[in-house]
């Protein structure tokens, strides 16, 4: 038997790292372990062709200058002592959100925002003026009502339909477990971190900031073992003195920890835990929403083919926006709305010499993981068909990148499943979110996806905060 | 440590854990936060770097003795009157 832990980790993604290097920092002996063979979970990347695939980039939201104050992304580089310009961000030209009567653009200036809806709406000024303020002075220290949902605070605000829908697409496409709606604080939060703070890209995608997270993680004396699947999470103690106590991997190995922090998601974190626990966990611990994604890399870049600048374009073909999973069969996809977007479009000190394009559409999980498990040609035909017709309908919003296209990779909810361990390939968890990460049994916490914060750089919150209050806290 | 070595430990700390922060003007008598962006995170790693290099206990309700550089010196230097200074570490 190995020497025990102060804390094991369940994932090497952006949580688990960032929770790992706040442990390591103060000499917890922390070991993490990540059951695929690459670290970073829903924001990692692959190598195909020679090309290097980002997964769940998109944009890193929460861009701030250096030195910004009380903002996320300072708080976050404090936390883990990396320096701004050690993540070689990029700023976003623009992006959009496309509806088919109207178009509005934000960029990292919130006055462009302002400007665009007093164009486009200008009796919802005021209602806007007043949204925002709401936003603003929203604390985010104070413990939110996570069944307080979006739509119903902005009609108190907005009362144009068309803008209200206009204002939920990205913020649902980009964290809501939610179908049809977003919880207000995430709403509140997203709005912050897309139209007050913004977009960035770290120059050559997401590996360098995985490499710079996982070099100082090590730096520290942190320990990381992949394709390690925990089988269960082992617990001593009996009643009220039961608590967790370490781990048992896929292949029999026990390992031994005070505490356990899992990024795993609610629901297969106490389905780890045993019968009795796992049997607890409900339907409203399992999320549904899940995306298909294609990739189009082209000869020229999309400013090239097609006068195309946008980093990201949200677009919806009809006047109102319905975010739900849809049904199995057919497509295995929703056409009508989507996210488009272009790493091409972002500041760059040596700018990418290939297009890219990358376009995600809502997706059934179910069949996609039905039909890869019944019949690998038949998922492989469809995987394309879907492509297609997402594409076909994407191009009525943004430049077709097809007649340049050099190389395409596509992935649905099943390949998320797979590699991130998301029951159904659910990419934002479960639509209830537990907060402060504590779950029934002592000594096991969550952080990640399920612990409720979103993107790139609340995933690191989620487990810098979590590993101080129950791991560094004096009182822990 | 003398009192001046411990508003240099205090800096020294400051430095690691904002590296992005402009240190040298800091007024000794301020308060830090109205200076600086300290929030509660930024405390509690001031305290885990005092108990990690000095080994010295601050406890949760002395926290707002760390208020300014004065008051750091006020309360750690009894505390600290017989451990050596390490800067850089």
């Amino acid at each position: 038997m190995s020497e025990k832990y102060d804390a094991i980790l369940i994932g090497a993604g952006m949580s688990g790292l960032a929770a790992g290097i706040r442990l390591a920092q103060y000499d917890k002996r922390v070991l993490i372990l990540e059951k695929h063979y690459l670290w970073g979970g829903l924001n990692s990347f692959y190598k195909r062709r020679g090309r290097i695939f980002d997964v769940g980039l998109h944009a890193l939201t929460n861009f701030a200058p250096k030195g910004r104050r009380g903002v996320p992304l300072t708080k976050l580089l404090r936390q883990l002592r990396i320096r701004h310009s050690d993540l070689q961000l990029g700023e976003q030209n623009y992006s959009e959100i496309a509806f088919p009567t109207e178009r509005l653009r934000f960029s990292n200036e919130f006055e462009l925002f302002e400007s665009e809806i007093a164009r486009a709406f200008p009796d919802q000024v005021d209602g806007f003026a007043k949204l925002t303020e709401a936003i603003f002075a929203y604390d985010s220290f104070t413990p939110p009502d996570p069944d307080l949902l979006a739509r119903g605070e902005l009609a108190k605000f907005i009362t144009e339909p068309l803008l209200v829908e206009m204002l939920m697409l990205p913020m649902c496409y980009y964290g809501s477990a939610i179908p049809g709606d977003i919880a207000w604080y995430q709403f509140a939060i997203l709005f912050k971190s897309f139209y007050d703070e913004g977009f960035a890209r770290p120059e050559g995608g997401i590996r360098p900031l995985l490499d710079l997270l996982v070099k100082r993680y090590k730096s520290l004396g942190g320990e990381l073992r992949m394709k390690s699947g925990v089988a269960e999470i082992l617990q001593q103690g009996a009643g009220s003195l039961r608590s967790a106590a370490g781990v048992r991997l896929e292949n029999g190995e026990e390992i031994f920890a005070d505490q356990v922090l899992s990024s795993a998601g609610f629901g297969p974190t106490m389905e780890m835990c045993g019968a009795e626990l796992g049997a607890r966990v409900t339907d409203e611990d399992r999320g549904q929403l899940s995306f298909n994604e294609t990739v189009i890399v082209t000869d020229k870049t999309p400013m090239d083919f097609g006068n195309y600048g946008a980093a990201i374009t949200f677009f919806n073909d009809s006047d109102t926006f319905d975010y739900r999973c849809p049904a199995p069969g057919g497509l295995g996809i929703d056409p009508r709305s989507g996210v488009i977007c272009s790493p091409n479009n972002y500041a760059a000190t040596e700018p990418l010499t290939e297009g890219w394009m990358r376009f995600t559409a809502l997706a059934s999980a179910s069949h996609w993981g039905d039909l890869a498990q019944a019949d690998a040609t038949e998922y492989a035909t469809q995987k394309q068909r879907a492509a297609e017709a997402f594409l076909d309908s994407a191009s009525r919003f943004a430049p077709d990148p097809r007649p340049f296209e050099i190389d395409r990779d596509l992935f649905t909810p099943n390949t998320i499943r797979r590699f991130c361990g998301h029951p159904k390939g659910a990419v934002y968890g479960a639509p209830k979110k537990r907060l402060d990460g504590a779950t029934e049994l002592p000594g096991l916490f969550l952080m990640g996806t399920d612990q409720g914060l979103l993107g790139v750089v609340g995933a690191m919150l989620s487990g810098i905060s979590m590993a101080n209050r129950h791991c560094l806290q004096p009182t822990a | 440590m003398t009192r001046d070595e411990v508003i240099l430990a205090i800096k020294d700390i400051i430095e690691t854990i904002a590296p992005d922060e402009e240190l040298d003007s800091l007024d000794v008598d301020e308060r830090l936060r109205d200076q600086i962006e300290l929030d509660s995170m930024d405390f509690l790693d001031i305290v885990m770097e005092l108990r990690k290099r000095y080994g010295v206990q601050v406890p949760e309700e002395d926290y707002k003795e760390l208020a300014s550089l004065t008051s750091c010196a006020d309360y750690l230097g009894p505390k600290l009157e017989n451990v050596e200074l390490k800067v850089g570490v």
